[in-house]
């Protein structure tokens, strides 16, 4: 018998599919300041211009091929791989922060997911109609009508997912550039696969994976739990208010004014089940905190634009936490979970902003030959062979040249190069002998200084890497 | 038994109906269909990649894929066409592939410049330095060592590239030739030319030649042998006894000992028999020459490698 049950019921679940009402109030403007911001930056960053020397007028480049990154006027080398690191823990933290006092506010708010799929759902809406207009489009056979609609929402979809991707394959080069080969099939193969996984993946993900994505392929929506505590501020009913006594009933005879509801048990919920119709997810955030809340807080707006029609007082879905519900007092912000997460955010933020600031414009790296370590000369003197390399970060060309500081009577042999020329980002490596005579100096090695003096340029400081100098006798 | 109490409430859970010991239930979660979609994708996908790499053996073979060949010259030089595998793909690389193209432009400027055009130009000497270095290890360092030198324990099996002596000339010309020609470095032994007495006397001239304290009647008594007829030693090492390049004879009078052990015998007595061992065995060491094997443009990078070394002339 049982068995039989459970044959009836299927072992996997089509997606339902979910038809958002539009609606208007102060958290849908902020998601479309948001939006509009976040895509005005998508979008046009790669077309900011930004003068450079000897590289590409653009602001923000990411020059695989070169090995460079180009961030306004900072250049980011493969040597400092560790500010990624440092803007990974920024944003791990960030995250961490914001979700300890205010719950997915990054989901509802800048997960460009959401952002993405609220510009396809606005596609949808504007070719289709609102909700109702799109449930009966969804539910009659095919026609033209249904056709043309269908087909024309796809078609923009498309579009957009194209140029989502297309702008980011515009980060990896010159813009002006690179978009004209593009279109004449001259880019490289990476610039169009790129393209096409992200149209499709954006087409994919946007258009009709939308809240599976967040409910069932985002670790993040997962593992956030833990993150939340008593006083994290979620999207939530206030079921006292709005059950009552007796439950939640619909305006009816009887039950119009708030005296009569209040009198008959009834909440201050009117079961219009606008705040159902306008989720992007699909739940009724009556029922409580799920994990298919993103909180995007469009409920709060669909119920405060109902109250304010009733003219009752707003707040019936609302931010608020689990301790205001329960208790009644109003959320602490000064935890320990938030203030420690705060240090460490001022850490990180402090310690990568003085990298930056502190980003070397030259290296050099001086490293002894060790086979052998030293050889003797004809003269009687030691010699000790080193390897130098370089790297000409500061934008111009720099001319150098080299001493040794710190080993008395030591000769510097670097055949042709003792003055050097490197153009901006040149690398360079050179040999070179020192010869020097140790006389009777007991230890076998004495550390020294090699200094690279930038001959060409009175602004920068020498640049100087210690060494070693080593002979037989020692260790 | 389990019973079927079919729970639902809006927003709960599903179960699937069973309970058992009246209310122990079991959760159902539908996986989401697409989720299915997305296995059959990737059961498309694996047969697609069967019929294009090579995935299945049978017999003492297996499928090659279709469509999916690689070219690359062998050894040979000949045109070789091959199913797709990842060592066809590697030495494909290695000679089409970008890097390997850059490499090849590099290879060939290097080769068209001359060498104080490559001298001076400190890009193209770091190259050389890369490339040599492989060259070096391949077919210098068996008997030079690694770094050009030989450690204490092999002092004067071979000379030591590593520092500014050169037998035969420390011009690039020069080692370019030692390089192609190869050379014998030959000195006779006088073990029965001279007496022991006169080994003695010759070896004290020597040695006084680069160290004070040495006996000076034994001296004088050397440097006339050295440079009369019993002893004939300044047709190869010269009067001065800097020696003659064009015979490979060594300089005696720096600090440098290439075949006696002076440096690391701890008395001047023990000096004194390292340096008489080499005058009454004689020397004969032979480097062979590698225009056989390396190519011109090889041995030219070498040369610049080898002149690298200690600081060439």
């Amino acid at each position: 018998m049982a068995d039989q049950q459970t044959d009836q019921q299927p072992l996997y679940e089509a997606r339902r599919s979910i038809f958002p009402r539009s609606v208007k109030g102060r958290f849908r403007n902020i998601k479309w300041a948001i939006l509009a911001f976040a895509y005005g930056v998508y979008f046009l960053l790669p077309w900011m211009r930004w003068e450079r020397a000897a590289a590409p007028d653009q602001a923000v480049l990411f020059d695989l091929v070169g090995r460079k990154f180009y961030l306004f006027g900072l250049t980011v080398y493969p040597q400092d791989i560790f500010w990624l690191a440092g803007f990974l823990m920024l944003a791990a933290y960030l995250l961490f922060f914001v979700t300890g006092i205010a719950g997915r506010v990054f989901c509802g708010y800048f997960c460009f997911q959401t952002l993405w799929t609220d510009v396809f759902v606005l596609v949808e809406r504007l070719v289709q109609g609102e909700r109702p207009a799109r449930i009966r489009l969804a539910k009659q056979p095919m026609n033209g009508e249904k056709i043309l609609k269908l087909g024309l929402t796809h078609l923009l979809w498309l579009l957009v997912a194209f140029a989502t991707g297309l702008s980011f394959v515009l980060y990896w080069g010159n813009a002006p550039d690179l978009i004209v080969d593009y279109f004449t099939g001259k880019a490289p193969f990476a610039a169009y696969g790129t393209t096409l996984f992200l149209t499709a993946t954006t087409y994919v993900m946007a258009g009709h994976a939308r809240e599976q994505v967040c409910t069932y392929m985002c670790p993040y929506s997962r593992f956030q739990s833990v993150m939340f505590d008593k006083d994290t501020l979620v999207v939530s009913y206030d079921s006292k208010r709005g059950e009552g006594s007796a439950g939640r009933a619909k305006l009816g005879k009887g039950l119009k004014s708030r005296e009569e509801r209040q009198a008959a048990g009834a909440g201050d919920c009117i079961d219009c089940g606008y705040c159902v119709q306008v989720c992007p997810t699909g739940i009724d955030i009556r029922n409580g905190l799920q994990i298919q809340c993103i909180s995007c807080a469009l409920c709060i707006d669909a119920c405060d634009a109902i109250m304010d029609s009733l003219g009752w007082e707003r707040g019936l879905v609302a931010y608020t936490s689990e301790r205001q519900a329960e208790e009644g007092r109003r959320a602490r912000l000064l935890r320990p979970k938030v203030l420690g997460y705060f240090i460490v955010l001022l850490v990180i933020v402090a310690a990568l902003a003085w990298n930056v600031s502190h980003q070397q414009l030259f290296d050099l790296s001086v490293a002894q030959e060790r086979l052998p370590l030293y050889v003797t000369l004809s003269d009687g003197r030691i010699q000790n062979s080193y390897e130098f390399k370089m790297n000409n970060k500061t934008g111009g060309p720099l001319e150098l040249e080299f001493e040794v500081v710190g080993l008395e009577g030591a000769e510097l042999d670097l055949g042709n190069f003792s003055h050097v020329e490197l153009a901006p980002d040149q690398r360079l490596r050179l040999r070179a002998h020192i010869k020097y005579d140790p006389e009777a100096a007991e230890s076998g090695s004495q550390p020294f200084r090699i200094r690279a003096v930038p001959v060409n340029r009175s602004d920068l400081q020498p640049f100087e890497k210690d060494a070693v100098f080593s002979w037989p006798g020692g260790n | 038994m389990s019973e079927n109490t079919q729970q639902q409430q809006s927003g709960a859970v599903q179960t699937t109906g069973h309970a058992w010991d009246g209310d122990l239930q079991e959760f159902n979660n539908p996986l989401p269909r697409w989720w299915v979609w997305t296995f059959y994708a990737t059961v498309i996908f694996s047969l697609v990649y069967w019929v294009i790499f090579p995935t299945w053996p049978y017999a003492n073979t297996y499928t090659k894929g279709i469509g999916n060949t690689i070219t690359f010259k062998n050894d040979q030089g000949e045109e070789v066409t091959t199913h797709w595998n990842t060592r066809a793909l590697l030495i494909e690389d290695m000679q089409n592939g970008e890097e390997a193209l850059k490499q090849k432009a590099y290879l060939e400027k290097v080769n068209a410049a001359s060498y104080e055009e490559i001298l001076s130009d400190p890009d193209m000497m770091a190259f050389t330095e890369s490339t040599a270095k492989v060259l070096f290890a391949d077919n210098c360092a068996a008997c030079h060592g690694p770094g050009a030198a030989l450690p204490a324990s092999a002092f004067g099996l071979y000379p030591n590239l590593a520092d500014d002596a050169w037998l035969w000339g420390g011009k690039l010309e020069d080692i370019e030739e030692t390089l192609i020609k190869g050379r014998n470095g030959y000195m006779p032994a006088f073990g029965s030319a001279l007496s022991e007495e006169q080994l003695d006397q010759v070896a004290s001239y020597v040695l006084s030649l680069s160290m004070d304290g040495i006996d000076a009647q034994k001296v004088a008594a050397g440097k006339e042998i050295f440079n009369g007829q019993a002893g004939g030693c300044h047709y190869c090492h010269t009067k001065e006894a800097t020696g003659l390049e064009s015979q490979g004879a060594a300089n005696l009078t720096d600090a440098i000992w290439t075949v006696a052990n002076v440096p690391s015998a701890p008395t001047t007595e023990a000096k004194l028999v390292a340096v008489k061992k080499v005058i009454r065995d004689g020397i004969n060491r032979v480097m062979p020459g590698w225009s056989g094997r390396l190519s011109d443009d090889e041995i030219k990078q070498l040369a610049i490698y080898v002149h690298q070394r200690g600081g060439g002339k």
